[in-house]
């Protein structure tokens, strides 16, 4: 059994699928923080058979979390405080999503002009569905 | 500062008043002949284009003021290299409003972003051409009275004709509008036509193949070309480019009071023989152009008689 230490003030990201834990380390910028970052993956899990976890020993403020609610919005986000879970974070479909995805439509603008921001809007909740903002094409 | 990029940017209220007063212009074109004295149109046009540059060009004009711009990517400093925000950072220096056609889908977005005037899409790719759709819906008006209870064909490419993505847009928001969609299975309309505006709005639609069956239910017929500019492969555009001609033969199965209305330009698509029939209205179509790019600007800029 491997043992990772509790935090104390941070936030623990549980509930991912297992194997996207390096996906969301990416995205989130984890890379860039200079507190403890814990990666457990392939974690024991009752629910999903197998799991992975990533525990951040920093403020959330630090982190724009709406693009978990697009790569998974089952994770579950519990806030520390002194040690113990103080909230669970519930997580939704951000309505814009920058700088993550990016438009594979060629007819597009954004595969021409320089350093433009890579923005896509949520135009059908029900069915996930993001928009380029530009061109209007469906990520794929 | 209001932009026009599509033509669902103006609510159907602001729409119906750009409607009027292009009604108000025609009939009264004197009264508008200084209204734009000392403002100046900017035509940034990245792409050949006749008709619709002539056209806001005409218009500025007939409103006493002034145009300057380009009529091809290799005449201005996009050819350099210069990227479209920098491009409308240092228009917006020189111009009070201006009319931009890209051949990429989303220009004129990333210009209003930077923008310190109004900027109208004149066209972007295949995606949103809003100044031809007042067009449209203005000809739609004053020749059928109503914009509503409307039974409308779009023929030929569907999937690339920009002009069909915005009229279908707008006219979704009248009452007891219906569409048949006449395209070969290629050029059928794109999927966020069909589910965000159609199928979202419960607006009935049907898709179809040939055009004769067709022609009897319409109110209005929107024939439109194969454009060659949109097709990466040559081969695929030779097969589509004839897959549908409008002759006097086929007209004589149509309704009486049926409408042909074409963006224009036309190649074969409609056949010469046609152009005689009242029911071809357009060459009426590119004079409510006019009226209606008059009205535009003057809204945009705030101006009033």
């Amino acid at each position: 059994m491997l043992n990772v230490g509790s935090i104390n003030e941070g936030f623990v990201l549980d509930h991912i699928k297992a194997g996207k834990c390096m996906e969301i380390y990416k995205h989130l910028g984890l890379d860039k923080l200079d507190c403890q970052v814990a990666i457990i993956k392939n974690a024991k899990s009752n629910k999903m058979g197998k799991k992975d976890i990533i525990k951040i020993d920093c403020s959330l403020d630090n982190i724009n979390l709406d693009i978990l609610g697009y790569i998974d919005h089952n994770i579950t986000v519990n806030i520390i405080h002194n040690g113990e879970i103080i909230e669970k974070k519930q997580l939704t479909l951000p309505k814009v999503i920058k700088n993550v995805l990016k438009c594979k439509n060629p007819r597009c603008i954004c595969s021409i002009e320089q350093e433009l921001e890579q923005v896509f809007t949520l135009t059908d909740e029900e069915k996930q569905i993001y928009r380029c903002k530009y061109c209007e094409e469906k990520y794929n | 500062m209001r932009h026009l990029l599509n033509p669902l940017d103006l609510s159907v209220e602001e729409l119906t008043n750009v409607l009027d007063l292009a009604a108000d212009i025609e009939k009264n074109p004197d009264k508008y002949r200084e209204v734009c004295k000392h403002k100046k149109l900017a035509t940034l046009f990245y792409e050949p284009s006749t008709r619709t540059r002539l056209s806001f060009e005409s218009a500025m004009i007939n409103l006493g003021g002034s145009v300057i711009g380009f009529s091809s990517a290799d005449s201005s400093s996009a050819s350099k290299g210069e990227s479209v925000a920098d491009t409308i950072r240092v228009i917006s220096c020189y111009a009070d409003i201006c009319a931009m056609r890209h051949p990429k889908e989303g220009a004129p977005t990333v210009a209003a972003e930077f923008s310190r005037i109004p900027v109208i899409n004149a066209g972007d790719g295949g995606h949103q051409h809003p100044t031809q759709t007042l067009t449209d819906l203005m000809t739609i008006r004053s020749l059928k009275g109503r914009l509503d209870n409307l039974t409308i064909g779009f023929c030929g490419d569907l999937k690339f004709g920009r002009t069909v993505h915005s009229l279908i847009s707008a006219l979704v928001r009248h009452k007891n509008i219906k569409f048949i969609l006449i395209s070969p299975e290629e050029l059928k309309i794109p999927d966020h036509i069909r589910e965000d505006v159609l199928i979202a709005n419960n607006i009935p639609f049907e898709e179809v193949t040939t055009l004769d069956d067709s022609l009897a239910d319409l109110d209005i017929l929107y024939m439109t070309r194969v454009q060659k500019e949109r097709f990466f492969n040559e081969e695929e555009y030779i097969r589509l480019k004839d897959c549908y001609i409008l002759t006097k033969e086929k007209m004589e199965k149509a309704n009486e009071n049926m409408l042909i209305l074409h963006p224009l330009p036309r190649v074969n698509e409609i056949s010469v023989e046609i152009d005689d029939d009242p029911r071809a209205v357009y060459f009426k179509q590119v004079q409510y152009g006019v009226y209606v790019r008059m009205a535009l600007i003057m809204t945009l800029l705030g101006l009033h008689v």
